[in-house]
């Protein structure tokens, strides 16, 4: 299974807020264990929809060269059940960015129903970890991939309108992952 | 100025949202990884809400000084060294450090630290 639970950003701001969708559909395997015969979008996948969309805000911030893990769901609530053929919308706020970590706000909607809302806190992990773990946790080169499939580029701006462009943020691939 | 009464109520409400915990648990002798568990990550959620609660800016390593309990210069075999315990008694005169130097091996101090120091910190960054 490939680990994509955003389909694409319809707005990304960076430092600010963005807007990320994604089609929930029968073609996805694990619908179809939850439930047999009542497929419905686990709400824990619904949190790492808003976890990515929120995340890829909080790198951003970091130029996208350091790891950002989730660290925390301080509050998270779910309103209704998602079925397919549904599209969810998840909106991601920055509350609060410093240089260890982020506090980001969320919501998930289905059309104008709200389906969930939370507040995560993502830790920023750094060279420390790189030293403590002795490798990396991500290849450079995924995460360009990542951010390409999502389309953060095409519709990426900065607060005062300027196109984010990636040339601005070189994921280079260290030798040892080459 | 906010008196001790309000910094305490405030800081009572931080740690209700931050933890989970109800408000009959924070006491001002109730340790923060002892008796209200909180993680590391919690630390930066507890942060954040004291920052917009009183509206200060506090600094990574301002309310626990990780970057000394790092140093090899203030840290040997685990324990914090006399210079160490000099340099926590200057950044943290907010805290009641005389438990920690009897036994200052390096895991105490967070495990230490009270919600009562907590109200000594932010009232120690509102009358900076």
């Amino acid at each position: 299974m490939r680990w994509f639970w955003i389909d694409r950003f319809t707005e990304f701001v960076s430092g600010s807020h963005a807007v990320a969708v994604k089609g929930v559909s029968l073609s996805e395997d694990h619908l179809h264990d939850h439930f047999v015969g009542y497929p419905v979008m686990p709400n824990s996948l619904v949190v790492e929809g808003m976890a990515q969309s929120g995340g890829l805000l909080v790198s951003e911030q970091y130029g996208f060269g350091e790891l950002v893990v989730l660290g925390k769901l301080a509050k998270v609530k779910f309103h209704s059940c998602v079925r397919p053929g549904e599209t969810l919308t998840y909106r991601v706020r920055v509350d609060t960015i410093r240089n260890d970590g982020a506090a980001v706000s969320a919501t998930a909607h289905v059309g104008e129903r709200l389906h969930a809302e939370s507040l995560l806190f993502f830790a920023r992990l750094g060279d420390a970890n790189e030293a403590l773990q002795g490798e990396r946790l991500f290849r450079p080169r995924d995460l360009q991939h990542w951010l390409s499939l999502v389309g953060i580029f095409e519709v990426g701006v900065h607060q005062d309108g300027r196109r984010l462009k990636e040339a601005d943020y070189p994921l280079e691939e260290c030798p040892a992952n080459a | 100025m906010a008196s001790d009464d309000e910094i305490f109520e405030k800081v009572r409400e931080a740690l209700v949202d931050a933890l989970g915990v109800d408000d009959d648990e924070v006491l001002p002798g109730a340790t923060l990884q002892g008796d209200l568990d909180a993680e590391s990550i919690d630390f930066l959620d507890i942060v954040f809400r004291l920052e917009k609660a009183f509206d200060i800016k506090i600094e990574r390593g301002e309310l626990f000084p990780e970057d000394i309990l790092t140093d090899t210069e203030f840290v040997q075999d685990g324990k914090v060294n006399e210079a160490g315990i000099a340099k926590l008694r200057e950044r943290m005169p907010f805290a009641d450090l005389t438990k920690f130097e009897a036994e200052p091996v390096v895991q105490n101090l967070g495990q230490q630290l009270t919600v009562q120091d907590m109200c000594k910190f932010v009232a120690h960054k509102l009358a900076a």
